[in-house]
Order: structure tokens, then sequence, then C-alpha cells
């Protein structure tokens, strides 16, 4: 945490690339979620996800990241977020995040949204709302000079004020030429970390919310967390640039 | 979704507590109840009070620390 020393800050060039690889992940998302219907087989959204960033001129930036075998992750329900795209159908009331992660010319933007099938049930919805929220939230506080814990901290408290509990063992993170890079974002607050962000940083800052206690474990595959408590988890994401302002998403149309 | 590993920080060693823990404060002024890692008591490495250490702290509970590490004095 500490002793994170070499956060990039990008240039302008690094940073035309970045928006326009946000920009893909931003197309490929909001089809995405046009497409969340019953009856749809999540594998049908990984197709049509790497159909339109080739398409769009990006590359996935997940496909072969770490072994990972598919070019988004789609999480449902208890499964908080790297969810295998599957045979699994999607029917009505089911909470699905995807996760989708662009290349383009070297750098990469990374973003996810989290949407119901149908009608949802009302602690699925108010789940949704309050973890978006907590993105807003955290987004604001994106600014130079402004030190990174508090971010944390604001998507921590409200988070907890509204019920639900954060996941620990996921963080945001920096990116650009790698999908990873340092620093770590996490939602939780640490109060001795003493980072602080300048503008020209770019990172992506991914509430991770259950409504339960936020406890998780890995799956036999290797690579989806779901929930200990089976309980609703929701992920929203955005790769954002450090301004004076706050936070300026790149992966918004 | 990058994978939270346990959070390492240094610190300085204020106290020698019972039963091999220690009292540290982490760079930042945050205090936390920290034992001695079974790697550092197998090679009968001394921590006394002044000493700047290395700690992993869990995201789950922020207020123990291991410690994995007696920094050389400068």
């Amino acid at each position: 945490m500490s002793g994170v020393i070499g956060v990039s800050i990008k240039t302008d060039r690094e940073l035309v690339l970045m928006r326009k690889a946000g920009n893909i992940v931003a197309v490929v998302l909001q089809e995405l979620k046009s497409s969340l219907l019953p009856g749809v087989e999540t594998m049908e959204l990984e197709r049509k996800a790497l159909f339109l960033i080739k398409t769009l001129g990006g590359k996935p930036a997940f496909l072969g990241y770490r072994g990972y075998p598919y070019s988004i992750c789609v999480s449902v329900n208890s499964e908080v977020v790297h969810g295998f795209p599957s045979s699994y159908i999607l029917k009505e009331g089911d909470l699905v995040s995807i996760d989708v992660g662009v290349e383009y010319d070297g750098y990469m933007a990374d973003a996810a949204i989290t949407a119901g099938v149908g009608k949802i049930t009302q602690v699925a919805e108010r789940l949704i709302k309050v973890t978006n929220e907590a993105l807003n939230r955290g987004l604001k506080e994106a600014k130079g000079d402004n030190e990174l814990r508090n971010v944390s901290n604001k998507i921590h408290s409200w988070v907890e004020e509204s019920g639900f509990s954060v996941v620990r063992d996921f963080v945001g993170h920096g990116i650009g030429k790698n999908l990873h890079e340092s620093p770590s974002v996490p939602n939780f607050s640490i109060p001795f970390s003493t980072l602080k962000l300048k503008e020209g940083m770019t990172l992506t800052i991914e509430p991770m919310v259950t409504s339960g206690r936020g406890e998780t474990y890995i799956d036999k595959n290797g690579w989806t967390a779901k929930t200990k408590d089976c309980s609703l988890a929701a992920h929203f994401e955005h790769t954002v640039l450090v301004t004076e302002q706050g936070g300026e998403v790149f992966t918004s149309l | 979704m990058k994978k939270q590993e346990v959070i390492e920080v240094e610190g300085k060693v204020l106290e020698a507590l019972p039963n091999a823990t220690f009292r540290v404060e982490v760079e930042g002024g945050h205090k936390v109840l920290a034992y001695l890692s079974g790697r550092m008591r197998m090679n009968y490495i001394k921590i006394v009070p002044g000493d700047r250490v290395k700690l992993e702290i869990s995201p789950y509970d922020l207020t123990k620390a291991r410690i994995v590490y007696r920094l050389a004095l400068t």
C-alpha cells in the first residue's frame, strides 16, 4: 500500500489512446446491457462482445490475461467478479454484472456495470442504486492533491450507511499500458495509507457491494469470486483520469 | 477487480507486550497489535522497542498485524 512508488503520470498522447479504448468499452457495455433478456445464454454475450470489440478496432484486454479464458466477465447473482460466460441461461430476476476491458494501440480501459434481467427484487434494485452512487461519490474525490484514501473512505462509509457491505478481497487499480498497475484503489478505508493523487494518473474505481457480509471465496474454476453467504453482489467500474475537478470518466458515452 | 493481497507497511515498534506481541506504530500514526511471524521466530530474530519493522495487515482487521521483517537500523 504505502511503498507504492512509480504511479505513472500519463502524457496527452497516452490519454488520447485511453479515451479511445474507453469509448469502445462504453459502446460494448451499452450494447450488452440492452441484450440482458430472459432466455439469453451468457456465452452469447461473450460472442457479441468479442465481435464488437474487434469491429471497433480494439483487442479484448482480458482474453489471455494471466490465463483468463474469455474476453468479458459475466457474474450472475452471488458471483461478485470474474464470472465465466457459460451455457447458463439468464432468467427473469437475475442480477448480472458485466466487466469489459479493451486494449487500443497498447493502452487499456476497463469498466463494469450491473443490471437486472427483467423485473428484479427490491433489494437487488437498491443494491444497484447504492453501488452506482458509491462509484459517483468515489469519482468526485479523485482529484489532484487529494489523498487516495479519501476515495476509499467515501465509498466505504456510503455503502455501510446504506446497510450493505463492501468486498475487501478485490480492489480497483491503476491502469494504462497494463491492465493492472499500481496503486491499489481499495473500497474500504485504510487509515494509514498516505498516497497522494496527482493530475494525470489513471485509475479504475470499482466498488463491489454485497447485500450480505462481503466475504468471498474463489470458485473451483480458479477465477470466479462468489459471496460466502450467497448474498447478491453488484459491481460498477469506470476508468478515470485524475483532474483538478475530480475524476474524468473515460468509459461512458 | 484486481486481487487485494495483504497490505504491506512499515512501522516502528513502540512497546513489547506479553506473549511475543508488540505495539507497532504504522506510518501515519495508526497503531496495531503485531505478532512475530513463524519464520522470524524460527530464526531467533529479536525485536526490541525502537526497531523499524515490515508488517503484513489483513484487509479484514486493520488493528492486527504480523511482523515479517526487521529492517536494518539506519
